[in-house]
């Protein structure tokens, strides 16, 4: 199974390498979506994480252990389809093109499973039917 | 032999349900398969579109008299302030004008949608009374159908060509075109390129005042140049300007218009829009005119302007042409840039077939213009002089 988390850690804990950890420790296939570290400030990372049920807990019980915060994306946004006029003005801010236009048809499509929740789309949206899914 | 036809010939066509009618994108392949001059004999009527945000849109509303009646000289809509600098139930209300009480949430735009869907309004309204117009104030509903005249009067729809924008700033920018990401993140444009009005025709043989179009789902006319109409501007071999030119100023009867092709935009830390729906149909008089209507968009070239130059004159990092835009990507100094469209193509395709329909139905008909729009207009700008200064 997959799935997204969104890690928060203090300054003291920058330095440990947490996804090798979750490598070789637990067998987790590791994505990272979208990091902002430095050395000895907070830092946070987005996560996709891929392998077992139980290794994923595991992996998820370290990080909780060690003292990082853990979120977990849900639903990261609503999209009212019926309302959308499919301009394309949330795809310009879209770092993942969770939410594309086609390229033919010209209509907008989001996929779920690409999108980071950055909800920089919800503030894109001139017809403001793009809500906060959670 | 050269072919030409008159609106007469072509309206007779339409009445009789034989006239040829086709899309602006559609024409395109016409003309490969068959050449100018055989598609120039083919088609007759060619279908343009666009539904994009454009700030310059209002209408004008008469309220009637109450009794005792009233020369109303503030007045709000859902708290929406209309001018109302007029006689004395006449008003006037701005699609960018904002909610005294909710802000950029809601605005003219809205008010006007709110108006078409025959939703209930409320007028509040003051005055200092006269001898004619006792009443000093009144607080009281309207509806579409509980008013005279309501009539959608936009000072600049429309524009033929527009620059795309692009930021090289590191703060993000929130603009009329969308979210600008720092250092050069992405790249907006808003028009609907090969499909748009006035890339159909650029010098404005069929498109002038008196032209009928569809505006906002009903039969509009075209009343004037639209505001900072700049046709004198530089133009490609094909007569295509390669930067803002001309612009419309339409008029509709907002009772008849539908909100499917009308809608309030509201832009993040700028204010409200409205994506009006215009479609236009261009009589195919002459070969000239199919050589027009069949311009692609790599064929159509754009500027790429700095919005974070807060000035007049921004600066211009390249020049692009709608088939790159469109593509999603393009590459400027060696980083590819992602592209985003603010204009609706699916909806301005869904206003050419709308158009398409009514007319090879035989419920439009083409008008020429009365007057043509000058081919030499440029434009002012405003300098901050004193009194004695020229």
């Amino acid at each position: 199974m997959k799935k997204k988390i969104f890690l928060i850690f203090p300054p003291h804990l920058t330095d440990q390498p947490i996804t090798y950890t979750l490598i070789k420790k637990y067998d987790l296939k590791t994505n990272i979506l979208r990091a902002s570290i430095n050395y000895n400030t907070q830092g946070n990372l987005l996560l996709e994480l891929e392998g077992t049920k139980e290794n994923i807990s595991s992996g998820i019980r370290y990080l909780e252990n060690i003292g990082v915060k853990v979120d977990f994306i849900h639903t990261e946004i609503k999209w009212d389809e019926k309302a959308c006029i499919h301009c394309g003005a949330c795809t310009a801010v879209c770092p993942s093109d969770a939410l594309k236009l086609d390229s033919n048809s010209w209509l907008l499509s989001f996929n779920a499973e690409e999108c980071l929740g950055c909800k920089l789309c919800i503030k894109a949206c001139p017809l403001k039917i793009i809500t906060n899914g959670l | 032999m050269s072919i030409k036809k008159t609106y007469e010939e072509i309206n007779e066509k339409i009445k009789n349900g034989c006239a040829v009618v086709v899309s602006a994108e559609e024409v395109i392949d016409i003309v490969k398969e068959k050449g100018i001059k055989d598609a120039a004999k083919y088609v007759d009527v060619v279908t343009t579109a666009t539904f994009g945000p454009m700030c310059s849109t209002g209408a004008f509303l008469n309220f009637g008299h109450s009794d005792p009646p009233i020369r109303m000289t503030k007045v709000t809509l859902n708290d929406v302030a209309a001018y109302s600098g007029l006689a004395a139930v006449d008003a006037y209300i701005g699609a960018t004008e904002i909610s005294e009480s909710k802000g950029i949430e809601y605005g003219g735009a809205h008010v006007i949608c709110d108006l078409i869907d025959g939703k209930k309004i409320r007028l509040k309204a003051t005055s200092p009374g006269t001898d004619c117009y006792p009443r000093l104030e009144i607080d009281t509903y309207i509806t579409k159908d509980s008013i005279n005249e309501a009539y959608l009067f936009n000072p600049r729809n429309a524009y033929q060509n527009y620059s795309a924008a692009i930021n090289t700033s590191d703060k993000a920018l929130y603009t009329y075109m969308g979210i600008l990401q720092p250092n050069m993140g992405n790249i907006n444009y808003c028009t609907s390129g090969q499909l748009s009005p006035l890339f159909n025709d650029p010098l404005y043989r069929t498109i002038g005042i008196g032209t009928r179009i569809f505006l906002a789902g009903t039969t509009g006319y075209i009343s004037w140049q639209g505001t900072q109409f700049f046709s004198d501007r530089e133009r490609d071999e094909n007569g295509i300007p390669l930067s803002p030119a001309a612009t419309l100023a339409v008029v509709g009867d907002l009772k008849k218009m539908s909100t499917e092709y009308i809608k309030p935009a509201v832009f993040e830390k700028y204010g409200i829009s409205m994506f009006v729906g215009i479609g236009i149909p261009i009589p195919i008089l002459d070969e000239e005119m199919m050589k027009f209507v069949s311009i692609e968009d790599k064929d159509l070239y754009t500027s790429i302007v700095d919005y974070s130059v807060p000035s007049r004159n921004k600066p211009t990092l390249g020049r692009v042409n709608y088939a790159q835009l469109r593509s999603g990507s393009i590459n400027l100094n060696g980083k590819s840039i992602k592209t985003a469209p603010i204009t609706s193509l699916y909806k301005s395709r869904k206003i050419a077939e709308e158009l398409k329909k009514l007319i090879m139905e035989g419920n439009f008909y083409l008008q020429q213009p009365i007057e043509a729009f000058p081919l030499n207009n440029r434009l002012n700008t405003l300098e901050i002089i004193d009194a004695e200064e020229e």
